[in-house]
């Protein structure tokens, strides 16, 4: 128990202090996973309004395909990203393996399948005569897409929520893809990693908390304007 | 909410990634040298190019601008980051070099693997058994011997095996008998290789027993594994010297000529594979055993550790070495 209580002073303490090498990782860590969450967020309202409005032969399969990426252990997909990204790969010679870009391709992957789930889930869910109507009133294709996904915004920022979620909470493709290079690939979760093998449970905790206190504040933000929105 | 403050948050998301790309702009800049400084810049533009543009554009982006021997990835055991060997001599090399090296601290197993494949540009290990084929095959050259230092047993102060001051063969011989818990690192690391040699030695198996267990990880993390189950362990004394402070465990057993533990490090051959980076691994190589860096090596820990944790021996005849 001590431990805790003494993870938590270190905590207060490396916040006060302003330590620098840890705000850099915390930094980090949002670029790499927010600018992961941004790519899914596009990749998933393509693909998921692709499917969540167009009938076409093998459309379970494709929902069913996406529900099972929903569930990628991130270990398998760093194994994947990594094969595909060494140089003895065959993207090798883009020479990625190591660096931020390499995680936020790993973190994509993850946070995808997410984001396409939620976002599918959530067009189908909109009443099925919306569309029809809005057909009905002349807008075009493209309109009507906007217009949906407006109105399924609530939705959508519940998916974007879930996305950054499993982005920055994941250490197996980060570890793999990135190799925890200080300054360079070193994110929360992969740091937090390295002092428990050290041994230096306190920085571990300390790091915990603060990767936690980062992640509450992302969902406070888009929490407030999702409740400010259902209001208004 | 009206729409405008959707804009709005939009806005600042931008502007907050705009932020982040500067920023690390900056760090980057400030903790780089000034031959190194074209590279810094180069990896912001990719990510202010990665933050204004979309994930295709990533990629093509990343391919103009880091291509370039700038970068050599060092594969290398747990041992030599653990301790902190690493993060002192690596910012000293890339500050005379201007070169940026990536450390990638995995098992000696597992780097040489990478090796085999080309993954990475220079090896620094410790398994002499295993890297002289990977010598004979070609795929690395310039193996140069750089330090060493030993093995020792260690285990919980009460030592159930009661394997204090035993030799190792017969250390390990009374811990198989009385079936004492002992942690294996189980990763094909250099030193799981010298604690499979040492059994083979004393002529037992401990495969399958229920007391030995595989951690499957790292130096650092196996000996919190140890502490934690009151278990034997093999350990490079480097590590367990740097991590002391966080174990109850003891030293058991030492001195032992059979736990002399050797770094070489090695070249990727850059003829065998196109992108290995040549100069970059040469450069390293002849960096560890030169002069300054040896010295560094000998003080290494003295400080903190009232020891020196290894012990610099390039330019060494290894035969000498080894008992």
């Amino acid at each position: 128990m001590d431990l805790i209580w003494d993870g938590l002073g270190e905590a207060i303490r490396i916040m006060r202090s302003g330590d620098f090498s840890v705000w850099e990782i915390a930094v980090r860590s949002i670029f790499v996973s927010g600018t992961a969450t941004a790519v899914s967020l596009f990749l998933g309202v393509v693909v998921g309004s692709l499917i969540a409005f167009n009938q076409f032969p093998g459309r379970n399969l494709a929902f069913s395909l996406v529900n099972t990426g929903m569930g990628l252990p991130p270990v398998v997909v760093g194994l994947m990203v990594a094969i595909m990204l060494w140089r003895s790969g065959p993207l090798g010679e883009f020479r990625l393996i190591y660096t931020p870009t390499a995680m936020i391709i790993a973190q994509t992957v993850i946070a995808a399948p997410i984001v396409t789930g939620f976002t599918a889930a959530a067009l189908r869910n909109l009443h099925p005569k919306l569309r029809s109507q809005l057909y009905g009133l002349g807008a075009s294709r493209l309109q009507m897409l906007r217009l949906v996904l407006w109105e399924a915004k609530l939705p959508l920022l519940a998916a974007v929520m879930a996305g950054f979620g499993g982005a920055i909470s994941e250490i197996g493709a980060s570890q793999m893809v990135g190799g925890n290079l200080a300054g360079d690939t070193r994110v929360m979760t992969t740091a937090i990693m390295l002092e428990v093998q050290r041994g230096e449970f306190a920085p571990a905790i300390a790091l915990s908390v603060i990767l936690l206190a980062l992640i509450f504040v992302v969902n406070l933000i888009l929490t407030t304007v999702q409740q400010q929105e259902r209001r208004s | 909410m009206k729409r405008w403050m959707w804009a709005a948050l939009l806005a600042v998301l931008a502007a907050l990634a705009l932020l982040v790309a500067v920023g690390c702009d900056e760090e980057e800049a400030a903790t780089q040298t000034p031959q190194a400084t074209p590279a810094a810049t180069q990896t912001a533009q990719v990510q202010a190019t990665a933050t204004a543009t979309q994930a295709a554009q990533v990629t093509a982006t990343a391919t103009q601008i880091v291509r370039g021997p700038k970068d050599i990835i060092l594969a290398t055991t747990t041992s030599t980051q653990d301790t902190g060997l690493l993060d002192t001599l690596v910012p000293m090399f890339d500050q005379q070099t201007g070169y940026n090296v990536k450390v990638i601290a995995v098992g000696s197993g597992q780097a040489l693997a990478m090796g085999e494949r080309g993954d990475a540009d220079v090896l620094l290990v410790h398994a002499p058994s295993s890297e002289v084929p990977l010598v004979d095959s070609g795929a690395a050259i310039n193996r140069q011997l750089v330090m060493h230092n030993d093995f020792i047993i260690v285990g919980p102060e009460s030592d159930p095996g009661g394997v204090k001051g035993m030799t190792a063969v017969d250390a390990l011989t009374a811990i198989y008998n009385k079936g004492a818990t002992f942690v294996n690192r189980g990763d094909d690391s250099g030193t799981d290789k010298a604690e499979k040699a040492l059994w083979k030695k004393a002529g037992v198996d401990p495969a399958g027993q229920s007391w030995y267990e595989q951690s499957g990880q790292g130096m650092g993390a196996s000996l919190q594994i140890a502490n934690q189950t009151n278990a034997y362990i093999l350990a490079d004394r480097g590590t367990y010297l740097a991590t002391r402070e966080n174990l109850d465990l003891v030293i058991l057993v030492e001195g032992d000529p059979a736990l002399f533990n050797i770094y070489h490090v090695m070249q990727v051959n850059p003829e065998k594979f196109d992108l290995v980076n040549g100069p970059g691994g040469a450069a390293f190589v002849e960096f560890m055993v030169s002069d300054a860096t040896q010295a560094i090596i000998k003080d290494f820990g003295v400080d903190k550790y009232g020891q020196a944790l290894f012990i610099p021996d390039a330019g060494k005849d290894e035969a000498q070495l080894t008992p």
